[in-house]
């Protein structure tokens, strides 16, 4: 849908957009009271726990439960057999992640579940499930998977995009672009080809999975869980145990991290099955090893790219083949790998082709910018490799080639206004750029482009009678969004920011809403926001003409009150939100404001990043010694959050660039399930993270806004491996740049 | 095996409990006492989202045992602000957006006012390393480290 309201792309004046209140959920936050996912408990409730595969592919034979069953305290087993026939097929892999069914498909594959009186007896009760398992053979590498006589873990899958005699692991095929890649690499001076590969990384939020399930024998239930979008996990859940979706309510826990990670479902399903055989509450929380085991980390990636540049710096031609393995099930991020990857440029000569596989790993599940982070590494290093060995400045050369408002994008649409260029021209007069660098040191910059996005988004704003609001929407508060939709709702309505006071509904109390992906949340939940606010506005300036025995239309809304306005409106003092609010009940009842929508014009975003390394000879070691965020923000509504958006991005880019990788052993067995091994960026690893917030206004938003999210952790990849291979003197084309892979590439003098 | 009977003090409040030999301090904390500001995130001291004090000394309580703490001085989250008056960090780490998903920040919370309570003029460098054993994935630690040597600097003017 087009908003009229929403065209207006002048500079515009805020009193509480731009400035920096507290959060309201502050105090609950730093004292323990917030209540996460594992939190909650329930009068009589029961301890449910997994059991998972210990092979990376095997078919299950048989399981046998009734030792299980029989152990005392233990109150219910399910497996697959327990879930009847699927309704809506679209939700058949989900299930079979969840539970698997004729086999089990990666280490940690859930086979059965038990509830228990304690952790203790549902611990023994595991032990007794016996399952026959018949080891396959398997496959977890991308290019491996792709062998025409690799093992197949879904026969007769591919879609019908996949050209014949390729893998069966190939599921889809993808392509898109422009121009003729031949007749553009022929004007080049020289034409760069590289293979690009990064490994699989875990989004890494710090609370596990958790809910806790009530599900009666007449159908209702209830469901709380820690999520990035509980209408979906309603959703799903009702799909997969043939529920009706209005007699499930799912309440989301404040949520501790997601990153894209909790945006399906894993034991929520499972969960009410339990408690519904039980007859009782059923709490579930998934250890570490079970969620680095068995939920989505992201893609593993191996990528060519063809790129031809001319002497001057003009890219002549772009190409490049992605083959990304996205686990046990179809659906990797490679179609928007193939999209983003040249997203920051325009090009004549532009193709990219996307190849979906699966393989014997945990199904991917989307990780802030899906896709984008490693096909920007390929791209983004590619073109440094060429502007360096012309002897280009390489903020220079992207500034030469960047897209701009009318540039037809790689992917197809044509940009509006964009912020690309605004980055890279301040990226170029910060006072990093043009720092001195020691021995051993270097300086890297990469672009990075995020589509973000809008959705289905339902919100409700109360007037209560003493004048104060109350707004419910249907997100989780990730990252201060209960502050930013404050904030909107206070500028639109006039009133002081503590006037307002966001809550997050339960399914019961709003219509639909698109889960927290997309960046979406301050765009499309804040448009939403406004449009209620204005709509309450409406409303009460038909209260006040109604007290002043005038036409509505005479009526505006200004600094927080009604007045009158225009030649035939009368000398009427103004009359504030507080005043119609106290009276409202005499004016027709109770004044609400609601808006729903399928927010469209979320307005793409850019960054640029810089970042200085230092790489140790004798070890590999590499420390980042400063980093500079440039990004496009449209419009900052809480400048705190939206600088932490940059740097917890730059942060996660940085251990995907230097640490982080999902290591396989022959066996397809998982080697680093936990965090010591799988290590994440600490405090000590790291500088302050600098950033720099240009505001290029969406015009899609009535204040301008862009999503912020998930642009930031796409440079950074590129950013890292341009920096430590200008410190290195050797081209990195792999990650992790893990000390001994980049020792041996300092001393082999490649990589 | 019956359950072993432990007589200790949370947060300066007398606490008996019945545990069994296997649950972990956190166990006892979240799913006995009801005081689920201890978090866990790892069950293997590899996050710090757990951390408390015992007898002041910076522990995971993940990595302890509930009959353990018999006849010690156990400090949590839940006993950092003194009635309704923040501890200046609490405040500052609110002021300065240092947390945004909010999990780690109890742990984070108690491990600062250790490091604060042995050295109250940290260097930024002393500060990442004393909380290299708390992981946060939100915030790339820029804010966090912020607040710390914020609430140091207010708490030294006012001493």
């Amino acid at each position: 849908m087009a908003l009229d309201s929403k065209t207006d792309t002048k500079p515009q004046t805020f009193k509480v957009i731009g400035t920096r209140p507290l959060r309201p959920d502050g105090i609950d936050k730093v004292t323990g009271r917030a209540r996460f996912g594992a939190d909650m408990s329930a009068p009589g409730m029961l301890v449910g726990l997994v059991l998972r595969s210990p092979h990376a592919h095997a078919r299950i034979r048989s399981i046998d439960t009734s030792a299980a069953e029989a152990l005392t305290g233990v109150h219910a087993v399910v497996t697959r057999a327990d879930f009847g026939p699927l309704r809506d097929e679209g939700t058949a892999d989900v299930l079979d992640n969840c539970m698997a069914g004729d086999k089990a498909l990666y280490d940690g594959h859930a086979v059965a579940a038990v509830a228990a009186t304690s952790g203790k007896v549902a611990r023994q009760a595991l032990k007794l499930i016996k399952v026959d398992y018949q080891p396959l053979p398997h496959v977890t590498d991308v290019d491996a998977a792709m062998a025409p006589d690799a093992p197949a873990l879904h026969e007769g899958r591919a879609d019908e995009t996949v050209p014949a005699g390729m893998s069966g692991n190939v599921m889809a095929r993808h392509e898109f672009g422009h121009g003729d890649i031949d007749a553009g690499l022929s004007q080049a001076d020289r034409v760069l080809e590289r293979t690009y590969r990064t490994e699989a990384t875990h989004q890494g939020y710090i609370e596990p999975h958790a809910c806790l399930a009530t599900m009666n024998s007449d159908g209702q239930a209830d469901l709380w869980c820690c999520t990035q979008g509980h209408y979906m996990v309603r959703n799903t859940c009702a799909a997969i145990l043939g529920l009706e979706q209005g007699q499930l309510r799912v309440t989301a826990s404040e949520i501790g991290g997601g990153f894209g990670g909790k945006t399906t479902v894993f034991l929520e399903p499972v969960a009410l099955k339990l408690s519904q055989k039980s007859g009782r509450p059923v709490k579930m929380v998934m250890s570490r090893a079970e969620v680095l085991r068995a939920t989505g980390p992201t893609a593993s990636s191996s990528i060519d790219v063809r790129i031809g540049m001319t002497r001057d710096g003009r890219i002549t031609a772009g190409f490049a083949e992605l083959r990304y393995q996205g686990g046990a099930y179809p659906g990797s991020p490679v179609d928007m790998g193939s999209m983003s990857a040249f997203a920051p440029y325009d090009l004549e000569n532009v193709r990219t082709v996307g190849f979906d596989v699966v393989t014997n790993r945990p199904k991917q599940a989307a990780y802030r910018a899906p896709g984008a982070p490693m096909a920007a590494f390929a791209v983004e290093s590619a073109i440094d490799e060429l502007a360096r060995g012309f002897g280009l400045d390489p903020l220079e050369v992207r500034l030469k080639n960047a897209a701009r408002e009318g540039t037809r994008a790689s992917y197809g649409p044509t940009y509006p206004a964009i912020g690309l260029e605004a980055t890279l021209r301040t990226a170029k007069d910060h006072p990093h750029w043009s720092a001195p660098l020691g021995p051993n040191q270097g300086r890297g910059v990469a672009c990075g482009f995020w589509f973000n996005f809008g959705g289905d988004t339902c919100v409700s704003l109360n007037i209560t009678p003493d004048g104060t609001v109350t707004l419910s929407e249907g997100n989780p508060d990730i990252g201060g969004s209960r502050a930013s939709m404050s904030m909107m709702a206070a500028e639109e309505l006039g009133i002081p920011y503590d006037r307002v006071r966001t809550v997050i509904a339960d399914t019961g109390s709003l219509g639909q809403n698109e889960v927290t992906d997309g960046s979406r949340v301050t765009f499309a939940v804040g448009l939403a926001t406004i449009e209620a606010a204005r709509a309450a506005k409406r409303e009460m300036c038909k209260r006040a003409a109604q007290v002043w025995g005038i036409d509505e239309d005479a009526v505006i809304w200004e600094d927080g009150a009604a007045r009158p306005a225009g030649p035939n409106a009368g000398q009427h003092p103004p009359m504030s939100l507080a005043e119609i609010a106290a009276i409202a009940s005499n004016t027709g009842g109770p004044i609400a404001g609601h808006f729903e929508v399928n927010a469209e014009g979320a307005g793409v975003s850019f960054a640029t990043h810089m970042v200085d390394t230092e790489v140790d000879p004798d070890t590999g070691a590499v420390k980042i010694l400063r980093y500079t965020v440039f990004q496009d923000a449209g419009k900052a509504v809480h400048p705190s959050y939206v600088e932490g958006q940059f740097q917890g991005g730059a942060v996660q880019g940085i251990g995907w660039a230097l640490n982080e990788a999902y290591i396989y052993g022959e066996d397809g067995i998982l080697q680093n399930p936990g965090f010591l091994d799988y290590r994440i960026p600490v405090a000590s690893d790291l500088p302050m993270i600098d950033t720099v917030i240009l505001e290029i206004p969406n015009p899609g938003h009535p204040y301008g806004v862009r999503g912020v999210g998930e642009t930031s952790i796409v440079p950074p990849l590129a950013a890292v491996a341009n920096s430590v291979s200008d410190a290195a003197g050797v081209r990195m084309t792999s990650l992790p740049m893990s000390p001994p892979k980049l020792l041996a590439a300092i001393q082999s003098g490649t990589s | 095996m019956s359950k072993i009977h432990v007589t200790t003090t949370i947060n300066g409040d007398p606490v008996e409990y019945l545990c069994d030999a296997e649950d972990t301090l956190l166990d006892v904390l979240r799913d006995h006492l009801g005081l689920t500001g201890s978090k866990e995130g790892c069950g293997t001291g590899d996050c710090g989202a757990c951390s408390v004090t015992v007898d002041g000394r910076l522990v995971c309580a993940c990595l302890m045992l509930g009959a353990e703490a018999a006849g010690h001085e156990i400090g949590t989250i839940e006993g950092m602000a003194k009635g309704d008056q923040l501890h200046p960090l609490q405040q500052k780490f609110i002021e300065h957006a240092a947390l945004q998903c909010g999990i780690c920040t109890p742990g984070i919370l108690v491990a600062a006012k250790s490091l604060l309570d042995h050295n109250p003029d940290p260097s930024e460098e002393e500060t990442r390393y004393w909380l290299a054993g708390n992981l946060c994935r939100c915030t790339g630690y820029d804010k966090i480290i912020r607040a710390v040597l914020d609430a140091a600097k207010d708490m030294r003017e006012a001493s």
